[in-house]
């Protein structure tokens, strides 16, 4: 494997890239999966590969081909063509289904039973479950594990729906778009959960259409859109790849003149303060200000991870239409 | 390298909690469970007891009237019991958690199929209760444990139906669908009356459905009392033509949802 090349990084970035390098083998593999529904293709020749003790998330925007690729990896739905592995059999077969959870988006549970009730029932169908308690613990449902679902909140039944896919003890979890519909606070606590699970030794796949928590969870980004994989990286790396550097500032430079310094690539202005987008701020900053030594609230925000999915899945969209 | 297969003991376990909460459910869920219990009590005190006749015929009345009606029981419950059940889980998306799992769907139905039969049977002791308490039924032992078998079986081969119409239809329109299906079956197989005093061309009708061939080798358990002339094989092959074939469509079915 190849040895990542150190990159200027915020605080987390080394970590990561040393973990990278530490994820084992393949637990599950895609090669040149495509799935058809009718006329409409959902996947386009996906070759993926997911490793131990690592966190993968896909990224990309709704109807990029994400859920479809969870669907196949659990044995749902079967591939139209390519080859798929995990943990060197077929999707669906008994040994990967008791080696594996998930937690499929909007699926709910059976409003008549109890949260314990489900625990119990769910962790019975695996060969070495984590105990009740243990899972109520992790997922923090003590105070509720004696309610019916019917009377859950939104979030109690995130909770729940991340406990039943955790209680059979598997390796790889799949988890689809588990914070969805959550408030801030819920959402956080689930992204503690799943870095728990990594802790754990166990490998994370989750499907998302939010950026921060791609950026937040995930030690690679695989970014999803009509169904074929437009980049792959840790979050750094996807930023560098499609992002500028924003810039903010009152000058009385026009915006001709903005626009003819190199690397600038757009700028804006709302009647007090200009916005720059360029790739190198640092030579922008030094012409602005010897052209302007009065320039003043000078703000610069680092590429985000926002831009750089956007540019990359509408780049792709470019490529395809061409 | 933990294991990653049950092993036998956790096999029946497994087994047997699916069947447990399968019932819990059936039992909480109040539009299945008072429902389902409730009808056929309701039309048999109206039709059984009530409205009983004043000659005296050995019991043959009452006893004709409880099979009927037990008949009914145990085709709502297990209509109601798997058609909806099912189809709600399919559109809850729960079905396809399970699927996810290593729960052996052989498991799954076996479950719903035997916390259906098992509502039926407790259908079936409550009209049993209510009849020798109110409605001069007498049964001996043995005509007692052929009604629970016969119970067990009916459910067992209306089960295929019951999953053929889940995967088939929409959650929402499942009650419906199994309410047209199963009262037009129930009256048509000479559930809530005998066919003797019904127009003529229903009994040509009712041989075709399972609800007539039901009621019949119920019936027989008490050796006198019916009116059928067709040879008993005749019944239970037809049942177990039908429950081959509504199994064979519901295995198509779900093959083609599951694509």
């Amino acid at each position: 494997m190849q040895k990542p090349a150190k990159i200027e990084h915020p605080e987390g970035e080394e970590t990561r890239t040393a973990q990278l390098a530490l994820a084992g083998e393949p637990v599950a593999e895609f090669k040149a999966v495509t799935k058809r529904y009718d006329s409409i293709e959902a996947l386009n020749k996906l070759s993926i590969e997911l490793r131990r003790r690592e966190v993968v998330a896909f990224l990309g925007p709704n109807g990029a081909g994400k859920t479809t690729a969870v669907r196949i990896l659990l044995g749902l739905t079967p591939a139209t063509s390519g080859k798929v592995r995990i943990f060197g059999g077929a999707p669906g077969e008994f040994a990967a289904r008791s080696r594996t959870g998930a937690m499929l988006q909007g699926a709910r549970v059976s409003d008549s039973l109890k949260v314990r009730e489900h625990i119990d029932l769910f962790r019975s169908y695996y060969p070495h479950p984590l105990s009740t308690p243990d899972v109520i613990r992790i997922a923090m449902l003590e105070d509720i594990e004696n309610r019916k679902v019917g009377q859950l909140s939104g979030g109690q039944m995130q909770r729940l729906s991340f406990a039943l896919s955790i209680c059979g003890d598997p390796e790889l979890v799949l988890l689809d778009e588990p914070t969805a519909g959550l408030d801030v606070e819920a959402r956080r606590g689930l992204w503690a959960q799943i870095r728990g699970l990594k802790s754990a030794g166990k490998t994370v796949l989750l499907t998302t259409h939010y950026l921060e928590e791609a950026d937040a969870l995930a030690d690679r980004i695989l970014v999803i859109n009509k169904g074929r994989i437009v980049s792959e990286g840790t979050p750094e790396q996807i930023k560098a790849k499609g992002g500028s550097w924003t810039l903010r500032c009152r000058t009385h430079l026009v915006p001709e003149i903005l626009r003819s310094i190199p690397t600038v690539c757009g700028v804006d202005f709302d009647g007090t303060a200009v916005t720059l987008r360029a790739g190198n701020t640092d030579e922008v900053v030094r012409l602005m200000l010897e052209l302007d030594p009065s320039l003043s609230e000078l703000e610069i925000a680092r590429p985000s991870l926002e831009e750089a999915f956007l540019g990359l899945t509408d780049a792709r969209q470019e490529t395809l239409s061409a | 390298m933990k294991p990653t297969v049950l092993t036998t003991k956790q096999t029946n376990a497994v087994y047997g909690t699916e069947t447990k909460y399968e019932c819990v459910k059936l039992f909480r869920t109040r539009s299945f469970s008072l429902t389902t219990i409730g009808l056929p009590l309701v039309f048999y005190v109206l039709f059984g007891i009530v409205m009983q006749p004043s000659f005296h015929d050995n019991g043959n009345f009452a006893r004709s009237v409880v099979a009927c009606y037990a008949c009914f029981g145990m085709m709502g419950a297990t209509l109601f019991g798997i058609g909806v059940g099912v189809a709600a889980e399919r559109a809850m998306g729960w079905l396809d958690l399970k699927r996810t799992s290593p729960l052996p769907m052989a498991a799954y139905l076996f479950s719903k199929c035997a916390a259906v039969a098992i509502f039926s049977v407790l259908i079936l002791l409550l009209l049993v209760a209510t009849g020798v308490a109110f409605g001069g039924l007498s049964l001996t032992p043995v005509q007692f444990v052929a009604m629970l078998a016969m119970t067990v079986v009916g459910a067992v081969c209306l089960a295929p139906l019951g999953l053929l119409l889940a995967l088939t239809v929409s959650a929402s329109a499942a009650p419906g669908v199994v309410n047209m299906m199963y009262l037009p079956m129930a009256f048509l197989g000479g559930l809530w009356m005998p066919l003797s005093i019904l127009p003529h061309w229903i009994s040509k009708v009712a041989p075709a459905l399972p609800s007539y061939h039901l009621s019949q080798l119920m019936l027989r358990i008490y050796g006198s009392g019916y009116t059928d002339k067709l040879p008993m094989e005749a019944h239970w092959s037809y049942l177990a033509v039908f429950a081959a074939v509504t199994a064979a469509l519901a295995c198509l079915r779900f093959r083609g949802v599951t694509k």
